[in-house]
């Protein structure tokens, strides 16, 4: 099987073997072997110098290129996965309307993988080796992709994710998965850290979700508060598919300064209100990552408290008094409103914060592309290498989020990161890092890896 | 936080956990107390009872409160009905038995399950609380001066979430004297003390089958109802509340209503008390652990029958 994907560009072969076999079954056996011998000269004649086969290779290469979307549609991560959705639909038809890639266009393979990391790595098989994709792509949650990323290692297909996590930069996963569109936990709250110590408190009490991507959260965070001379007080985890939170709450020690949260999951709108509820009018400084309210209307009932309070978003879900063009000519090819939410429906708002790195991957995708010549499965590695070898990325519309840097050597991504007040029910940008905030020191170097 | 005030947030919080508990077991153990099924597909009927309360709110503009009231009687009898039909069109058809009716009821989970998820969607959605006020408890500390009375951080709850304990203790008294008190009670536990001789005397065993059924799915609903304004309708709710159900079911005994209630007290209160001590993962591995005991020396449950 892994054969078949190394060589596809031999795929005009393939179809030609289909043939003979269906030959070979339904005729007697003389007729049959003149007919094989038939057919083997054809080919050899074609291969030669036919006209014909220099049709069929102006037919393979006006083909769409195909790009694998494993989807959150279903699960816990179903509110990501609709707006991951519309980005990604939103970017393919910019690309296409500007000529494709390399002259081709792009098709979006869309499969759910239900949030689940073991019909993840089957998601990603079947779009390796049944839907033919040249790359597989879109995955956010860390514990689909850390299933995800070891099949699309050995089937060796780009793996392009777009889900935060650390694990990529760590050296955890392999030299096909990349996430260049995204930047990763450790440097975000790398970059939080002196903001909060600063301005909000020193006695930190941290509540975040018990899976890889919250311990992301727990280790890093920690580590860069304590570099700050902060201290984390309380670390408290919440399984993801939890629905009651109240519990967990007398767990925070009194002399907090600061609370840190950051949820995911179906529940998050009951953890934010119930820990406004616990606090009532005393609540210690809140500091947020907005995944505690991605896709959540902030004038929710009950949300009142967190007036005042900040939070930490990837991309600002409220337009700004500074919005780049960039930013309103991708929120208006996406189809979200001034205040993040569908153009169509004030009440589905957005997961702003995340979803431009769906944008901004598959624009990386087809500069990758174009510079490597990709033009079948035969260039995946030459793909590889192209975005390795990317560095700088400005500020523009293919990366409306701001500006980029990229390490080839991680696959790792870094840019800079927004600070929201929740300001008269709306998040109001109160401080932007620097990218330079956000580095920390190469843990791996995939490029020394073999394909 | 002092351990006074842990106490009574912890107590707090397993009281709304048993209520609506109490709700749910009551229907899965009134369904095998009659009909002598397991029905594998109570959580769904939860699950519709808050999605159901999501979407009948959602059509009811105004107040809050009068989208909550009318998804509070809709609710339950719209899902009532759907178990009603399940049992004329499945449980029936194969003729109430207990192995085949688990395999029908599994398949019923996902066929509710599915169909949720193809028309509600996977999106979690909220129901706003007809009231809802943060209610803050004093305490009372020993200081120089004597007893003085404080409010502890954190130490509180909701109206709304009172309310649901009020409703259930409602509720359960008017389940209770519908058992015990009326013509419909009699025949419901005629036919569960001998389906044959009930049959007999001329009770309508398979209309009471049917109704029991809607009753059980019913009670379910409203515990729906009556959680989503705190939690949110989501089509995979109903699968913790499921094992719960069980779990409340067996330690109380089949079939036996003041079981139920009790175990569903010692259960809720317990998750909330352990909860809020240690973890919550403990409290459930310590329900499931005390099943497992109840299985092994006292298997009818605490307040059951010994089966004949």
């Amino acid at each position: 099987m892994k054969k078949t994907i190394h060589d596809t560009p031999v795929e005009n072969t393939q179809t030609t073997n289909k043939g003979d076999d269906r030959i070979n079954a339904s005729k007697p056996s003389r007729r049959k072997a003149i007919k094989t011998l038939a057919a083997t000269t054809a080919l050899a004649a074609a291969a030669s110098s036919m006209p014909l086969f220099g049709r069929y290779g102006q037919v393979q290469s006006s083909e769409p290129i195909k790009i694998g979307f494993q989807v959150h549609r279903t699960g816990i991560g179903a509110a990501y996965g609709r707006w991951y959705d519309r980005t990604t639909k939103a970017a393919v038809k910019k690309i296409n309307d500007e000529g494709g890639i390399n002259g081709r266009p792009v098709e979006i393979v869309a499969e759910d993988d239900g949030t689940d990391p073991k019909r993840g790595a089957e998601v990603v098989e079947k779009m390796a080796t049944q839907h033919g994709c040249d790359i597989a792509f879109g995955t956010l949650f860390s514990h689909v992709v850390i299933g995800s990323a070891p099949r699309a290692g050995e089937l060796k297909i780009p793996y392009f994710v777009v889900s935060e996590g650390h694990h990529v930069a760590s050296g955890m996963l392999n030299r096909y998965t990349l996430q260049p569109g995204i930047t990763d936990v450790k440097s975000q709250v790398q970059a939080m850290a002196p903001f909060v110590n600063s301005t909000l408190g020193k006695k930190v009490t941290m509540i975040y979700p018990d899976f890889a991507f919250g311990h992301d959260h727990r280790d890093y965070f920690s580590a860069a508060v304590e570099a700050q001379g902060g201290e984390v007080v309380a670390k408290i985890a919440i399984p993801p598919t939890e629905s009651s939170f109240t519990k967990y709450f007398p767990k925070i020690p009194r002399n907090t300064d600061v609370i840190y949260h950051v949820m995911v999951g179906p529940a998050v709108l009951t953890f934010v209100k119930e820990m406004g509820e616990f606090f009532g009018n005393s609540r210690p400084e809140i500091f947020g990552f907005i995944d505690s309210l991605e896709a959540v209307d902030l004038a929710s009932p009950g949300l009142e408290f967190l007036e005042g309070t900040y939070f930490w978003e990837g991309n600002p879900r409220y337009a700004q008094a500074d919005q780049s063009e960039y930013d309103k000519a991708y929120r208006a090819a996406v189809g979200v409103d001034a205040n993040g939410a569908s153009l169509s429906d004030s009440k589905d708002v957005a997961t702003y914060a995340h979803m431009f790195g769906c944008w901004e991957t598959l624009h990386i995708v087809k500069a990758g592309m174009e510079a490597s010549g990709y033009a079948g499965a035969g260039d995946r590695s030459k793909l590889i290498e192209a975005v390795e070898s990317m560095t700088s990325m400005p500020h523009s519309f293919a990366n409306p989020q701001g500006a980029k840097e990229f390490n080839g050597k991680t696959h790792q991504t870094f840019g800079h990161q927004y600070i929201t007040r929740v300001t008269n029910g709306k998040l109001v940008l109160a401080h932007t890092t620097s990218i330079e905030d956000t580095y920390y020191p190469d843990e791996v170097d995939y490029t020394k890896q073999s394909f | 936080m002092e351990l006074g005030p842990y106490l009574i947030l912890g107590l707090l919080e397993g009281l709304v956990t048993a209520a609506v508990l109490s709700l749910m077991a009551l229907g899965l153990s009134l369904v095998f107390g009659v009909m002598r099924v397991v029905n594998v597909a109570h959580g769904e009927f939860f699950m519709v009872g808050a999605v159901l309360a999501w979407w009948i709110a959602s059509l009811v503009g105004g107040h809050p409160a009068l989208g909550f009231l009318a998804a509070l009687i809709i609710a339950p009898l719209l899902t009532a009905g759907l178990a009603m039909l399940a049992d004329q069109l499945v449980l029936k058809r194969i003729g109430y038995d207990p192995e085949r009716t688990i395999v029908a009821t599994i398949g019923l989970l996902y066929v509710i399950q599915q169909i949720t998820l193809m028309t509600y969607g996977p999106d979690a959605r909220p129901v706003e609380a007809p009231f809802n006020h943060r209610l803050s408890i004093p305490f009372v500390e020993w200081t120089e001066g004597g007893f003085a009375m404080y409010w502890p951080w954190g130490l509180g709850t909701t109206s709304y979430k009172l309310a649901v304990i009020v409703a259930a203790v409602v509720l359960l008294t008017a389940i209770w004297l519908l058992m015990t008190r009326t013509r419909y009670g009699l025949l419901m536990r005629a036919t569960q003390l001998d389906r044959e001789t009930a049959q007999a005397f001329a009770i309508p065993v398979g209309r009471v089958y049917a109704s029991v059924f809607g009753l059980g799915a019913g009670l379910a609903a409203l515990g729906g109802v009556l959680i989503v304004p705190i939690q949110q309708a989501h089509y995979l709710m109903g699968h913790d509340p499921l094992l719960l159900s069980f779990i409340v079911v067996i330690i109380g005994g089949l079939g036996s209503l003041p079981g139920t209630v009790v175990a569903a007290l010692l259960i809720g209160i317990s998750d909330g008390m352990i909860s809020v001590f240690f973890s919550p993962t403990l409290a459930k591995i310590i329900a499931t652990l005390a099943v497992a005991f109840v299985l092994v020396f006292r298997p009818q449950g605490l307040f059951g029958k010994r089966a004949l």
